[in-house]
């Protein structure tokens, strides 16, 4: 185990750096005077000459993109174009923010979702099954901005929750709840059908497998041909889906965040293309990456960890 | 008499399905009794496995009991609830199907999962539970019980993992089992391990058997009555020694017929396979389900369906002209295949190949490269030195992991050889595909293994046919297109199958298109991969006799490749042993069967079930499990499991090849004479046998 | 509960005959009610994308400033918004818009994401390596991550969202060619092709690609749906394509600042992106039954 947990991280590593050279070359290195996108095009030759020199663009790309690397590595992500504010601090709170909509919002899709997409599965084909099924395939297609603006329109004002989010630097959790709720919901209704339709084909899948025959022909009550077999083994695929549903998380984020006026790292991105400020574009990047690529990595982990075939072969 | 243990009453069980209910088994009553074994006989789609579910009463949500029942210990399953059909398979029937691998649960440790079928039936604390699943897992010879109680059903070998099952099996002490192809997934050697260990536990425990399997001879050698299944019909049923010496339904006559008995050969004794192939369910002919196919089918056949008589107090057959087969009147194999002689002519040498090495790479982690550890293969073929003359046959056999196929594989560039030389018509043969000319491409083709892979199901018929003559012998798209019909004519099957799609062919005659796709460019030398594994045993006879014929035609050599050494015994003129990626023993086919052997040679032969229940066996089994091609066992490779080991020369050196005057050469340390002295013939005919 | 498949049954599987099989395919789509209502809107909506601009009563940006802010009426029928455009005209022509920007980016990313897949999977190699790493540093990325990148460096525009929309679909629609040929290659037939001295551009495109088409089928609908998505949610960020074209996104973002007066500039928009988008899915899920793709 301990010999995948290490190639396992020697690939993170390497995506990463992957990535980040990739976020880098989009950000920096396509056609034109990046000095000319932030600024615009009527700007003086002095003004022009000072950013070039601010941002350092006469040096080599690569030495650029090292000297970025290594301020990324060391949490200093160089000052915001927009603000000049340091662009460290500032993600960092945006993260937290965002981290907490996302881990809330797991909270309450994931087990909700595996617990009706399994039901679906066992109850393949019967009403309940049908009925799921055609929610989740309604809800799938909806965008989030449709959702966020229908459940405000319904629940805020009658509700009392708030549309708007109040939070601000250092509120607490349980401070910030009445403004998670909506935004979590309207993350939960997209995701649960998600999550719920991949389960459900997950489940139907270890149904089929001539084991779960060995299983009830032992004899076993259902209900533990069910618990101990057939879910203990549709557990593990499960665990990816939630790891890509975490991803899906981040850019659903970015709209629901919008919708919600919620201070996370979607609204930072969206702020920072608004004003051009590609430094903090690059910060909120290479965060939002990274916190993508741990989860990842979680998620193989505790896969590894109840697949004994890739535990102990490979 | 006594209540049987479990009896049949007319039974028809179906399944609902898009086009209506197909029913799978029709009007089918049986008897056993407490402690027989029953052989259920059957070729694909003659409702054995479903027959089997029934008996178990676990058909899935789509199969149902249409009419009849199912009584056990005389009680009607179908009225049992479902805590009483659970007690039921706690305590009285339990299950061995046929892929053990997909039947263990992957993710949990063999021990909890023979612990859970014990656990049920009998208060018992842990520490007992433990005791007795160790004890369970010794009665089925597992070695080290422990560590197998520990580890996941991955980290077992197939023969280990369906002991395992049989294990779960007996851990209920079930008065029936009901094996469903309980060996057809493993190794013959590892079979012939199982086979006795079943007969073993059946005969000590007085359990009752129902053995599901179209392979007669495991039938032959294990049970007590035998009934014959065809489309969803009981046709015959009868003790074993007797159906056997004197089958009464044609059907059953036709399977007999089609299985190569060891030593049958295509010049003497030509196998009989049965014409077409059968039925489908929802397509059945209205009179004798079997008369499209039987050649003793007479007007009355076509017209009603015959009745179950009994032409014996013992005996049941479903055919109207029993009488007559009984009598001797008449003969289900008389219009016979004449035998395939080949006419003299002077051999010489066309294939040679020297020294091949084929390897493949074991995968390495980028992380695994970077810590700097050497790279691994596994070697598949090791070394190895062939030569194939003009126009005969060269059967290789072995089982799987072998080397075999990619011994094909090799010689026909579809992987490239690592290492040797490959000859032939005195060209050296590049060991790339691509890089070989469309005249070599020509001379040597290939039969693949599984039919339903052989043809592209996007193409239709005509098309994959004309491929080879466009490319191979450069013919214009009209020229192809006429040859078309008589390719199909060469193979047997009519010239409108040219317009159709593989999906609309049967197995047997995808393989015909494949084989006619071969033949098309002349080759001299012709590739066959286990050509007839995938089919049905009367199928796979006419295949055989096809190839035969076709090789003769067009004057061709042929690498036969199969598992079975029956079937290669049939088909070659000479043949090779093959173990680890090596030779152990060539030479002419007809002396392979007579000793001296190679030690492998001689368990290989004693493994083979012979569809005979007359024939007497020696019985050599072999132990452990073969060792991994990617750390093969230094000297002789059979050392670790050679029931003839020496001592530390078969570990430390390569053994020579030693000659016999009339031409085996035997790959062993043990000298000529002290094999033969050692070795008595494995197989022993009683009354009839050439 | 559900058992294996049973061997006694395997033989017993239809397979169409050659010509009806679009036929019989259509009837089994039209099987199901849900798929068939995912074709019949699907097949609306296109429409509407063609005929849009004849149907429409009024023009994209026409203003009738008296009637500003109107209820749905016989003369408005969803409406006007707060500069009195006509709702239902702009719905229809935001169809065109839509259905050509997504539709645009799909089919190039189709073409694009196919070719590199088949010649990645069948080449194998460095070639494959490279490409796909490449591809999975692209995919590590969540995709509006990278959309919002590149929008971030191109400016928001309507070619950009084009340009976003192909360059995020190539490397999911390459991979997923990939897998099927990969699995196509190593069968049978196609070895037998190469012994049968078939040029590696015949088995290409005549072996291997008809056993993609299924899967790709699948993948174009399901890329389709999420390229509509995409594009009216950068549209509703404000940083796709801009004001004052019709685009569904860009609609509901401008109506959301006077919901409380013209809700219907809000909501006829976003039902239209809803149900385009759930056909779409729907008809993705009839085609993945249909040709028994896995997902």
């Amino acid at each position: 185990m301990a010999r995948y947990i290490l190639r396992r991280l020697a690939f993170l590593a390497l995506t990463l750096v992957l990535t980040s050279l990739l976020i880098f070359v989009i950000t920096q290195l396509l056609p034109g005077d990046v000095c000319r996108v932030i600024l615009g095009r009527e700007v003086g030759e002095a003004a022009s000459q000072a950013c070039r020199a601010e941002l350092r663009l006469d040096d080599p790309a690569l030495v650029r993109y090292g000297d970025w690397l290594s301020g990324f590595l060391r949490g200093d992500m160089g000052l915001s174009y927009s603000t000049d504010a340091e662009i460290g601090p500032l993600v960092a709170e945006r993260l937290g923010n965002s981290l907490m909509l996302a881990g809330f919002t797991l909270a309450i899709a994931v087990p909700l979702a595996t617990g009706l997409g399994a039901l679906a599965a066992l109850n393949e084909g019967k009403w309940l099954d049908n009925l799921i099924s055609v929610f989740s395939l309604a809800v799938v297609g909806l965008p989030e901005f449709v959702t966020g603006i229908v459940l405000i329109e319904l629940l805020a004002f009658r509700v009392g929750l708030p549309a708007n989010s109040s939070i601000r630097p250092g509120t607490g959790f349980f401070e910030a709840l009445p403004s998670l709720i909506l935004p979590a919901l309207t993350a939960t209704l997209v995701l649960l059908a998600y999550i719920a339709r991949l389960t459900r084909a997950g489940v139907l899948e270890e149904l089929k497998q001539p084991y779960v025959r060995t299983a009830a022909l032992k004899g076993l009550p259902r209900w533990v041909v069910i618990l101990r077999h057939v879910l203990r083994n549709a557990l593990a695929p499960t665990i990816t889906v939630v790891a890509i549903s975490f991803g899906w998380l981040i850019s659903g984020l970015v709209v629901i965040e919008n919708v919600f006026n919620y201070p996370g790292l979607g609204r930072l991105m969206v702020f920072a293309i608004s004003r051009r400020d590609l430094p903090l574009l690059q910060g909120v990047a290479m965060v939002t990456v990274l916190a993508f690529a741990l989860a990842n990595l979680g998620a193989d982990l505790l896969y590894a960890a109840l697949n004994p075939r890739i535990r102990v072969g490979e | 008499m006594a209540v049987p243990l479990l009896q049949l009453k007319d039974l028809s069980v179906a399944y609902r399905s898009r086009r209506g209910a197909l029913r799978a088994v029709r009007d089918l009553s049986l008897e056993i009794a407490k402690g027989q074994t029953y052989g259920l006989v059957g070729e694909s789609g003659s409702g054995k496995t479903t027959l089997a579910l029934a008996v178990l009463n676990y058909l899935g949500k789509d199969g149902y009991i249409e009419s009849g029942q199912v009584l056990f210990e005389g009680a009607d399953m179908a009225a049992l609830d479902e805590a009483g059909l659970r007690a039921l398979w706690q305590g009285g029937m339990a299950h061995v199907p046929q892929n053990p691998f997909t039947a263990l649960n992957p993710s949990m440790r063999i021990g909890e999962q023979v612990a859970e079928a014990i656990a049920l039936n009998s208060e018992i604390d842990a520490p007992e539970i433990e005791t007795r699943v160790l004890d369970l897992l010794a009665q089925v010879r597992l070695p080290d019980p422990a560590r197998v109680a520990r580890a996941y059903p991955h980290e077992i070998s197939g023969g280990q993992q369906q002991r395992v099952i049989i294990a779960i099996a007996l851990g209920r002490q079930p008065s029936l089992l009901v094996l469903d192809e309980p060996t057809t997934a493993l190794d013959v050697t590892t079979e012939a391990v199982v086979l006795d260990l079943l007969r073993e536990l059946v005969r000590d425990r007085d359990t009752a058997a129902l053995y599901v399997s179209h392979n007669l001879g495991v039938v032959a050698g294990l049970t007590d009555r035998v009934a014959v299944l065809y489309a969803s019909e009981l046709v015959e049923d009868a003790p074993t020694k007797e159906l056997y010496r004197q089958p009464l339904h044609p059907y059953t006559r036709g399977l007999l017929d089609s299985v190569p008995r060891l030593g049958q050969r295509k010049d003497v004794k030509p196998l009989q396979g049965i014409e077409g192939q059968i039925p489908s369910l929802t397509d059945l002919p209205s009179g004798c389900l079997f008369a499209p196919r039987c050649p003793l089918a007479i007007d009355q056949c076509w017209e009603e369906r015959p009745p179950l008589d009994h032409p014996t107090p013992d005996r049941r057959v479903r055919c109207h002209r029993w009488p007559e087969i009984l009598a001797g009147e008449v003969d289900a194999g008389r219009d016979a295949v004449e035998p395939i002689q080949v006419e003299d002519y002077q051999p010489e040498t066309i294939l040679t190949v020297e020294q091949l090495d084929v390897q493949y790479p074991i995968q390495r982690s980028l992380a695994d490269v970077l810590a700097g550890e050497p790279a691994r293969y596994v070697q598949v073929v090791d070394q190895l030195d062939l030569r194939i003359r003009s126009r005969e046959t060269l059967g290789v056999v072995g089982e799987s992991g072998s080397g075999k196929s990619s011994l094909a594989r090799a010689l026909i560039g579809l992987v490239a050889a690592e290492g040797g030389e490959v000859e032939l018509l005195g060209v050296q043969l590049p060991a790339r595909l691509d890089a070989r000319s469309t005249e070599t491409l020509a001379h040597l083709q290939m039969v693949f293994q599984n039919p339903e892979e052989a043809l592209n199901p996007y193409l239709t018929i005509a098309e994959s046919l004309r491929r080879p003559l466009r490319n191979l012998r450069g013919m214009s798209y009209a020229e192809a297109q006429a040859m078309v019909p008589q390719l199909l004519e060469s193979v047997r099957l009519p010239a409108e199958y040219a317009r159709r799609l593989p999906g609309q062919l049967s197995g047997g005659e995808k393989q015909r298109v494949a084989i006619a796709r071969a033949f098309a460019t002349h080759p001299d030398l012709l590739l066959a991969d286990e050509p007839v594994s995938a089919l049905d045993v009367s199928v796979q006879a006419n295949i055989l006799n096809l190839l035969a014929e076709l090789q003769n035609e067009h004057d061709t050599a042929m690498l036969f490749i199969a598992h079975d050494i029956a079937v290669v015994g049939y088909l070659a003129d000479r043949i090779a042993v093959m173990y680890l990626g090596q030779l152990m023993q060539q030479g002419p086919a007809e002396i392979i069967f007579d000793p001296p052997y190679h030690p492998y040679t001689e368990a290989l032969l004693s493994a083979v079930p012979p569809p005979d229940p007359f024939v007497k066996q020696e019985h050599i089994r072999l132990s452990g499990e073969v060792p991994s091609a990617a750390d093969p066992p230094s000297g002789c490779p059979f050392h670790t499991r050679c029931p003839r080991f020496l001592g530390d020369i078969c570990v430390e050196q390569e053994p020579p090849w030693r000659e016999t005057q009339d031409g085996k050469a035997i790959y062993c340390h043990i000298p000529i004479e002290e094999l033969q002295a050692a070795q008595s013939p494995v197989l022993r005919f009683n009354g009839e046998g050439d | 509960m559900t058992t294996t498949t049973n061997p006694d049954l395997a033989s017993e599987s239809a397979a169409p005959v050659r010509g009806q099989r679009w036929l019989v395919s259509l009837r089994a789509l039209l099987r199901n009610p849900a798929h068939t209502a995912g074709l019949i809107i699907f097949i609306l909506f296109l429409l509407i994308a063609i005929f849009g601009p004849m149907l429409a009563p009024y023009g994209v940006n026409e203003q009738i400033v008296e009637d500003a802010r109107q209820a749905p009426s016989a003369a408005h029928w969803f409406g006007t918004d707060r500069l009195g455009r006509d709702v239902f005209s702009r719905v229809l022509l935001g169809a065109r818009d839509i259905f050509s920007l997504a539709g645009l980016g799909t089919l190039v990313a189709v073409l694009v994401g196919t070719s590199l897949g088949l010649l990645s999977g069948y080449r194998g190699g460095l070639f494959d390596e490279l490409l796909m790493r490449f591809f999975d540093s692209l995919l590590s990325l969540p995709a509006l991550l990278l959309a919002l990148l590149l929008l971030g460096t191109l400016g928001p525009s309507r070619q950009s969202v084009l340009l976003v929309i192909i360059v995020v679909y190539i490397p999911i629609v390459a991979r997923v060619v990939r897998s099927v040929v990969l699995s196509v290659k190593t069968r049978g037939y196609i070895e037998a092709a190469r012994v049968q001295g078939e040029s590696s551009a015949r088995i290409l495109f005549r072996e291997i690609l008809p056993a993609v088409l299924p899967a790709l089928a699948v993948e174009a609908a399901l890329r389709f749906s999420y390229a509509i998505f995409l594009a009216s949610s950068l549209g509703f960020l404000g940083v796709g394509v801009q004001p004052p074209s019709p685009d569904w996104g860009l609609m509901v973002k401008e109506a959301r600042d006077n919901v409380s007066q013209t809700p219907w500039a809000l909501w006829f928009p976003a039902g239209a992106i809803s149900i385009l988008v759930i056909a779409v899915n729907l008809l993705a899920d009839g085609l993945k039954t249909l040709f028994r793709v896995e997902d």
